[in-house]
């Protein structure tokens, strides 16, 4: 056990499937997913909104409820699948060893419980606190993610705080217990763009203070630059890019990475200016395109991506996965993009209008 | 929170007005002349004395001047005398209303114990078998009217298991275990279609809130289902239902009616029954007047009980 701890990942995914029954069919959320994140370690996971992305944390987590959801493959966690594990067990995991900050801390916090017993009612249980232990427990932790004034913050209520302050109360929620990892959806998302980077810094000195691993979703490609490991690039239900987060932004290579990257609200241009938002709508999951998924969408189509599905590969560079027949900045890739700007193809035409299509610089913001 | 109060307090005043003119004027509209229950048939023949009496009684006054003589007295607190025993119609609701005021407590106690846990039970396990037999067991007894259920429980468990007198009321002062005994069956009978209503408000306020964000949340951090349900889901859910109790104390009052009529219960349904039979307009009038009261005044706590519950409405206020 304890040489495992110290060889194997933390976390290692293994073609993650989960399905969602519906009277319209099976929704295929998560398509065969794998990746693994060590310990101390941070995964950066990036989508557009129903890529998958929250279905994939909770998935790991096991928090998908309902009886209409069905999940294959292996979550191994510590040595053991987790997919395989009984109601109680999980129990034993969930608050101690792997927790989650919720996208909206408006909705993830119960709105007639006091701060103070959402902080630490879990904690007591885990570690049998006493009271005034349990009180000064809270303190800390309300202290911990700069909340002033906690003494009494603990006595309110949470539409007494700002959402800034909220998300910070959900943060000292997941961390009480001291998880091993911890899943951030989208924790930003419902947040002033102000408090935005407090919140993010917070939660990237938690993580390296306390050498938890943490896995941040989120749909902006700008939230992960500079702040994650690692970096993976979803798009309905499947991984498409996945690299060291460094050099995916220096060698982007799936054209919806590049998409995503064109659709960073930038702070240098006029409030909210969105370079491009990405032609088209996502697939249908019930019933997903043959071929490969992005390319009714994707400005480098031709005739090889609408009849084979690209598998996820490694490239030259082993820790650069991609689904990909003609990488951005391949030859190939831009002699598809010219035949498709000519023959007028709208999602080429929207990008040859907006920037060119090779000029993914830094990010900034 | 004063201006809440206030508010309260003048729909209070609004309502009393009105439903003791719609009472005035439904009890004049009543057929029969309430001469007959001053003076006996045989003793009308005197066309003087029956003068004299009707305008005692200021019968042959217009109805709005009746009214407001009605009304004069009554802010004092005097609800006038029954026309029959000439008892303060005050007194005689000061006499029946333990009983009945025990009989709808007990029924309220009675249909919460046993609707909040089925409404949980139903939530929790939304869809199952078990959910779907609670569901439709509600709604199959919210077709029992209280006097068949209280015709039910009589003969089983008063005729034939003998665990219950079928008849009487034991006043608490007396003997508690036998007041007990004699509450059972009748705050059961009106439970049946109580617990139904409950039951569904429970469940449908239980299955919206566990769907909600926090209880993941909460099932996150490794708490229990049972500590999630009771700790965490009911307690916005309860909101609902103490709505619903209030609102419900009106239809408990009409149900009260009946089932004092069969269990002969010396309650005020019991009471209001007789006036009505009897012609006794004053006690009609008297006992309507006072069971709106506390339908308004159970209502008015009800939304208090609302500021005390839920903290964002203490803010917004
Ligand atoms: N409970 C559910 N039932 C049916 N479909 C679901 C359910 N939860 C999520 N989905 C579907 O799964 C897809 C992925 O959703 P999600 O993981 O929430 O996306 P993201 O978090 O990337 O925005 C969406 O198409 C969504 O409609
Ligand atoms: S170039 Fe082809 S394979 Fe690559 S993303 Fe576009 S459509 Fe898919
Ligand atoms: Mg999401």
């Amino acid at each position: 056990m304890v040489d495992q701890a110290a060889n194997s990942p933390l976390l290692k995914v293994d073609d993650l499937r989960t399905t969602f029954t519906i009277p319209a069919g099976d929704v295929k959320a998560v398509r065969g997913v794998s990746f693994s994140l060590d310990r101390g370690r941070t995964l950066g996971i990036v989508g557009e909104s129903g890529s998958g992305k929250t279905v994939l944390a909770r998935s790991v987590m096991r928090l998908n409820l309902g009886t209409n959801v069905t999940t294959t493959g292996t979550a191994v966690f510590e040595g053991t699948d987790v997919l395989t594990r009984s109601p109680a067990e999980m129990r034993q995991l969930w608050g101690t060893e792997m927790a989650m900050v919720f996208q909206d801390p408006m909705t993830s916090l119960n709105p007639l419980v006091r701060v103070q017993r959402q902080v630490t009612e879990h904690l007591c249980r885990h570690l049998n606190l006493n009271r005034s232990e349990a009180r000064q427990a809270a303190v800390d932790l309300l202290r911990e993610v700069r909340i002033p004034d906690p003494e009494t913050r603990l006595r309110s209520f949470p539409h007494e705080l700002s959402g800034g302050m909220r998300q910070r109360v959900c943060i000292a929620v997941a961390l009480a217990c001291a998880p091993s990892l911890l899943f951030a959806d989208e924790p930003t998302t419902a947040l002033d763009v102000t408090v935005q980077h407090q919140i993010l810094n917070l939660l990237s000195r938690e993580q390296a203070d306390r050498e938890m691993a943490m896995v941040l979703v989120t749909h902006d490609l700008g939230v992960v630059a500079g702040r994650t490991d690692d970096t993976m690039v979803m798009y309905a239900g499947t991984v498409v890019e996945h690299a060291p987060t460094a050099s995916l932004f220096a060698d982007m290579r799936h054209p919806y990475s590049e998409a995503l990257m064109r659709s960073i609200p930038r702070t240098s241009l006029p409030s909210h200016t969105r370079l491009a938002a990405i032609t088209g709508r996502p697939p249908d999951l019930i019933d997903p395109p043959t071929g490969c998924d992005f390319s009714p969408r994707c400005p480098y189509v031709q005739d090889q991506c609408v009849n084979e599905e690209p598998p996820l590969v490694e490239t030259d560079d082993p820790t650069h996965r991609l689904a990909c027949w003609t990488p951005v900045g391949s030859p190939e890739a831009r002699v598809a993009f010219e035949k498709n700007l000519a023959a007028g193809l709208q999602q080429a035409v929207a990008v040859d209008l907006s920037a060119a299509p090779s000029s993914t610089g830094g990010v900034d913001g | 929170m004063g201006s809440f109060i206030a508010t309260r307090l003048v729909r209070l005043v609004a309502t009393l007005l009105a439903v003791s003119f719609l009472t005035f004027l439904l009890v004049n509209l009543l057929p029969g002349d309430a001469i007959n229950a001053l003076i006996p048939i045989e003793a009308q023949q005197d066309q003087e004395y029956v003068a004299q009496v009707r305008a005692e009684w200021g019968l042959d006054d217009p109805m709005l001047v009746r009214y407001g003589k009605w009304l004069g007295d009554a802010v004092r607190g005097d609800l006038g005398d029954s026309i029959v025993t000439s008892r303060a119609v005050s007194s005689e609701i000061a006499h029946r209303i333990p009983v009945t005021g025990e009989l709808m407590i007990v029924t309220v106690i009675f249909s919460v114990l046993l609707a909040v846990p089925l409404g949980v039970m139903s939530a929790y396990r939304e869809g199952s078998r078990l959910d779907q037999f609670i569901s439709g067991g509600a709604q199959f007894a919210l077709s029992v009217p209280g006097f068949v259920a209280g015709l039910l429980f009589i003969y089983v468990f008063a005729m034939k298991l003998g665990w219950f007198p079928a008849t009487g009321w034991t006043r608490i002062s007396n003997s508690i275990s036998g007041n007990l005994m004699t509450v059972t069956l009748p705050a059961l009978s009106l439970s049946v279609i109580e617990v139904a209503v409950y039951t569904r408000v429970v469940r449908s306020d239980l299955v919206t809130t566990l769907k909600e964000d926090y209880i993941l949340s909460a099932r996150s951090k490794g708490l229990k289902d049972g500590f999630i349900l009771f700790r965490h889901a009911l307690r916005p859910s309860s909101l609902t239902l103490i709505t619903v109790v209030g609102l419900n104390i009106g239809l408990l009052l009409g149900g009260t009616v009946v089932v004092e009529f069969l269990f002969a219960l010396p309650g005020l349904g019991k009471r209001l029954l007789d006036a009505i039979f009897q012609r006794d307009f004053m006690m009609v009038q008297g006992i309507t007047v006072f069971v709106a009261m506390v339908y308004v005044v159970v209502n008015t706590l009800v939304d208090l009980v609302y500021l005390v519950v839920d903290p964002r409405i203490r803010k917004a206020d």
